[in-house]
């Protein structure tokens, strides 16, 4: 059974991001179609049932499962199609559409045809064969959203004795939600000189439960045949392993919470250009992709720190959706001015702004300080300046600039972020 | 204690002890196959690269060669019979010197003494035509067209799944520990105390084949376990060749090949060292550095970035390094098949038939069977579908539609027939359908899997496995754990 269906805009992906775009595009007066692979709408959320959402948002503190609610019931109260257990296998661009086929057990196989297309798909986490720790290959070995998902929903502890890899926030949150269940942490080992998760989950998820948290250690070797025995731990200078100062810590898991890759297979079938500072789509103002009609938003851009930041970003590639299906512009029209992060940055999104255009910048620092100052050039010409309280890789910053301030920006030439020392 | 009694029992699993029960379900005779591990192809199969061989690297003197030139020639029929995933790509050897290209020369010399088809001596062009992905610093090399790709996980289990359809017996988890030499049969005994009889016994042992020969008071002999690691990169790497890329050899293994897989990742590897224990499949860094460089040097667009997995494999090798496989001169009704490394896979059809033979020369009545079933049924994949196939598939069977595992494409219908079939283990099922074998290396299927497992086997989660006793997937219940304390 295949059957067709059309509408003006197709949203990949119910999580936080897909959620708030199909909400707001819907909203706008548009016919939306929304799905995505798991049974419920949420996403990721679904699984944190800690808390610490919604503070930015919704101005009130909430748990992942009452932040992702907060959506699912305004969604389900409008007139769009949300199909669920539907996992998108291709995109395709046609002259006057765009296609995303779609297999289900409950609706076969769709065919959506849409003008725009949101790409919402999020990320994946990156797992031993990505950071090549050598061993045999036991049990017991697993990323730390697995286990997270085991155990919220799934209801099954995935062991008793653990370390944890990377200080990333899914392990943190992991290592106080393991304790609470009587698993013994045995320690989180992070390869940087500076945690990768936000502060106040180094506070709350170790320092309260009197975790060890090993800054600029490796694990070097796992042991075990059939299930983890153990890790061999190493103290790191200057990024290599310490000769003779190895220790060995005995557990039956290992976790990994060793950063996240967004999802982008599914972007390159219709031939999205894809960034390799933020291995997501390279995006313009309105968070539209290189293919005219496709756009995206979330952890599918690039991984971002808090999920407010997803839904604000959502609602922001919305709008650049609602005004596409209004005025459908061609690409070549605007050439743009070209965003380039520069010295201590990792990224800027957007790869691309316009003159005369507010445009909302999120970045992520490459380095730790405390009194920063962050500069946006263009040539010679100091767009913007501003003082940075702190920079952390693990925090995204945000600057928008309005639309007076871009007034004066050259299309062609390239617009620089940069992060140098502050005054204290 | 009343037994079981076959005419022959083989010993291991893998893809020889496989080929040859298959090979033997074609006759009258009853055959056990005997695995110690949970499923069969756990051992030394499970690890292999898939590469047909064409026949070009062992002596025309040697039973290698011999049986690898004869294999190689059987692998369309039993493409076509049982269905596993092949491709006849075909191999370039790559030459960086002068020196080298002499090897590569030497390498033909020897290929068409054996009777290899088709090899071609290669100019530094021609390899930049075949090849436009290798290091421009080639100098030439050597073509084999009949050179090919295999998944032996699958082919390893269509095997076994066509010899059972044909009346052959399998029984995974049998350890053999003891063997009694009985008027005109062995008695032999598992680790957990099962008991059957065998007229015949043939030792396909892989690494144990040692310890097999020796319970059955056979020749003496030690296999070297020599250990190979690999790695595996995405589906996406810009790296996937148009052939299977070798180096010139070196003196003890074929060198860092760059495989294009049947399944469209990207392998590099292997490594070879000999090792002390052969339950040590761990990697380390510096081989597996060792793997990237030269890997690199063959194919530039080899990246960090699209690693996704590390493993690594034993080959179980003979001093000789030539395959061992005899009517032994000590134990009686007892045949060798031992020091199956590489080209084993290639070499594997042809075995079976030389085993075959051999069982008859030693006595062994073998009376064609009427109703012989060569075939098996295709196995159905989600992603080899286009949408307008799957829209008839998802009619039949809506499981069919319900993807898994999201980075290989894998359906609820295959994983359902996986276990189905008796592959109940993680592993298992990774191997016969590929869950959990992408990008993510399990991190979005194995909860699914776990679940389904569950459904269908009306378990409890907690007692499924990674691949057998020991290796469990999660501690326990939540409801079991002990009380919450607050922080």
């Amino acid at each position: 059974m295949l059957s067709t269906k059309t509408y003006d805009a197709v949203v990949i992906g119910a999580g936080a991001a897909g959620m708030a775009a199909a909400c707001a595009i819907c909203e706008a007066g548009h016919t939306v179609a929304v799905l995505d692979r798991e049974e419920h709408l949420g996403g990721i959320l679904l699984q944190c049932i800690h808390n610490g959402f919604g503070l930015h948002h919704f101005k009130k503190e909430l748990t992942g499962p009452e932040y992702a609610d907060e959506y699912a019931q305004r969604l389900a109260s409008l007139p769009l199609d949300a199909f669920l257990e539907t996992t998108a296998v291709e995109l395709r661009d046609g002259k006057d559409s765009k296609t995303v086929y779609a297999y289900s057990a409950q609706h076969g196989v769709l065919e959506l045809k849409a003008q725009a297309v949101v790409l919402a798909m999020g990320c994946r986490e990156r797992n031993r064969g990505n950071i090549g720790i050598p061993g045999p290959r036991p049990s017991g070995i697993l990323t730390a959203g697995l286990a997270q998902r085991l155990l919220n929903i799934d209801g099954y502890v995935p062991g008793k004795r653990i370390v944890i890899v990377g200080s990333g926030d899914i392990g943190l949150i992991m290592a106080r939600r393991l304790t609470w269940v009587g698993a013994k942490v045995q320690c989180v080992v992070e390869i940087l000189p500076y945690p990768s998760g936000l502060t106040r989950n180094i506070v709350q998820c170790l320092q309260d439960f009197d975790i060890p948290l090993h800054l600029s250690h490796a694990v070097t070797r796992i042991e075990g045949a059939d299930r983890v025995e153990g890790v061999r731990i190493s103290p790191l200078h200057n990024g290599v392993p310490v000769p003779g100062k190895t220790s060995h810590v005995k557990c039956d898991t290992l976790l990994l919470s060793v950063g996240l890759i967004p999802e982008n297979e599914l972007s390159r079938t219709i031939g999205v250009a894809i960034s390799p500072n933020t291995n997501g789509p390279v995006v313009d103002h309105s968070l539209q992709t290189s293919v005219e009609g496709v756009f995206a938003c979330g952890n599918v851009l690039h991984v971002h720190d808090l999920v407010d930041f997803v839904t604000e970003e959502a609602q922001r590639c919305a709008a650049g959706v609602v005004s596409y299906l209004r005025a459908p512009k061609p690409k070549a029209a605007t050439p743009g001015v070209p965003v380039e992060a520069g010295a201590n940055l990792k990224y800027v999104i957007p790869n691309r702004c316009a003159p005369s255009c507010e445009t909302h910048f999120l970045m992520r620092s490459l380095m730790v300080r405390d009194a920063a100052e962050l500069t946006v050039k263009q040539g010679e010409t100091v767009v913007r300046r501003q003082s940075l309280r702190r920079v952390r890789p693990a925090e995204m910053i945000s600057l928008i600039l309005k639309k007076e301030q871009t007034q004066e920006l050259t299309s062609g030439l390239p617009l620089e972020f940069s992060i140098g020392v502050g005054r204290q | 204690m009343a037994q079981k009694s076959y005419d022959v029992a083989v010993i291991g699993a893998g893809v020889c002890g496989a080929s040859i029960a298959r090979c033997l379900s074609a006759y009258d005779v009853d055959v056990v196959l005997l695995e110690k591990c949970v499923d069969v192809g756990f051992g030394v199969s499970k690890a292999n690269s898939g590469i047909v061989h064409a026949g070009f690297h062992h002596k025309a003197a040697s039973l290698k060669a011999k049986l690898e030139i004869q294999g190689n020639l059987m692998f369309e029929k039993l493409h076509y019979e049982l269905g596993f995933p092949f491709r006849r790509v075909g191999i370039l050897v790559v030459a960086f010197s002068e020196e080298q290209m002499k090897t590569a020369e030497h390498l033909y010399a020897q290929g068409m003494e054996n009777g290899v088809e088709g090899l071609q001596i290669c100019s530094a062009e021609r390899v930049r035509t075949l090849e436009p992905k290798v290091n421009p610093d080639a100098v030439g090399g050597l073509y084999a067209p009949s050179g090919g790709i295999i998944e032996p996980y699958r082919f390893v289990f269509a095997l076994c799944e066509c010899a059972q359809q044909n009346g052959v017996d399998i029984r995974t988890g049998f350890e053999v520990v003891r063997a009694e030499a009985k008027r005109g049969y062995y008695s032999i005994l598992s680790r957990a105390g099962e008991r059957l009889g065998a007229r015949f016994v043939v030792n396909a042992a892989g690494l144990y084949a040692d310890r097999i020969s020796s319970i059955f008071r056979g020749e003496k002999f030690r296999i070297y376990p020599r250990k190979g690691e690999e790695y595996l990169l995405d589906r996406s790497s810009a790296a996937y060749p148009n052939h299977v890329l070798f180096p010139v050899p070196a003196k003890n293994s074929k060198g860092i090949l760059v495989i294009p897989t049947v399944e469209g990742t990207t392998m590099i590897g292997p490594t070879a060292h000999e090792v002390d224990d052969r339950n040590d499949v761990s990697t380390s860094s510096e081989n597996l550095e060792t793997v990237f460089a030269s890997a690199k040097h063959m194919v530039p667009s080899v990246s960090r970035h699209d690693i996704i997995t590390s493993f690594a494999g034993m080959r179980p090798a003979l001093r000789t390094n030539d395959f061992f496989i005899a009517v032994s001169r000590k134990a009686r009704r007892f045949v060798q098949v031992a020091g199956i490394q590489s080209p084993g896979l290639t070499a594997s059809p042809a075995i079976g038939e030389y085993v075959k033979d051999l069982l008859k020369k030693a006595g062994l009545k073998l009376t064609e069977k009427t109703g012989f079933r060569p075939t098996i049924n295709k196995v159905i994949t989600a992603r080899t579908q286009t949408p307008q196939t799957m829209a008839h598939l998802v009619d039949e069977n809506p499981r069919f539609a319900n993807i898994v595992c999201r980075c290989e494409t894998v359906s609820e219908a295959e994983i359902v027939e996986a276990i189905h079939k008796g592959h109940t283990t993680l592993d298992g099922i990774k191997f016969y359908t590929r869950s959990g074998m992408g990008r993510c290396q399990g991190g979005f299927c194995t909860y699914k899997i776990l679940k389904i497992l569950a459904r269908e086997t009306g378990r409890d989660i907690a007692e499924f496995t990674k691949r057998g006793e020991g290796s469990y997937e999660v501690a326990g219940k939540l409801s079991e754990a002990s009380e919450m304390r607050r922080g």
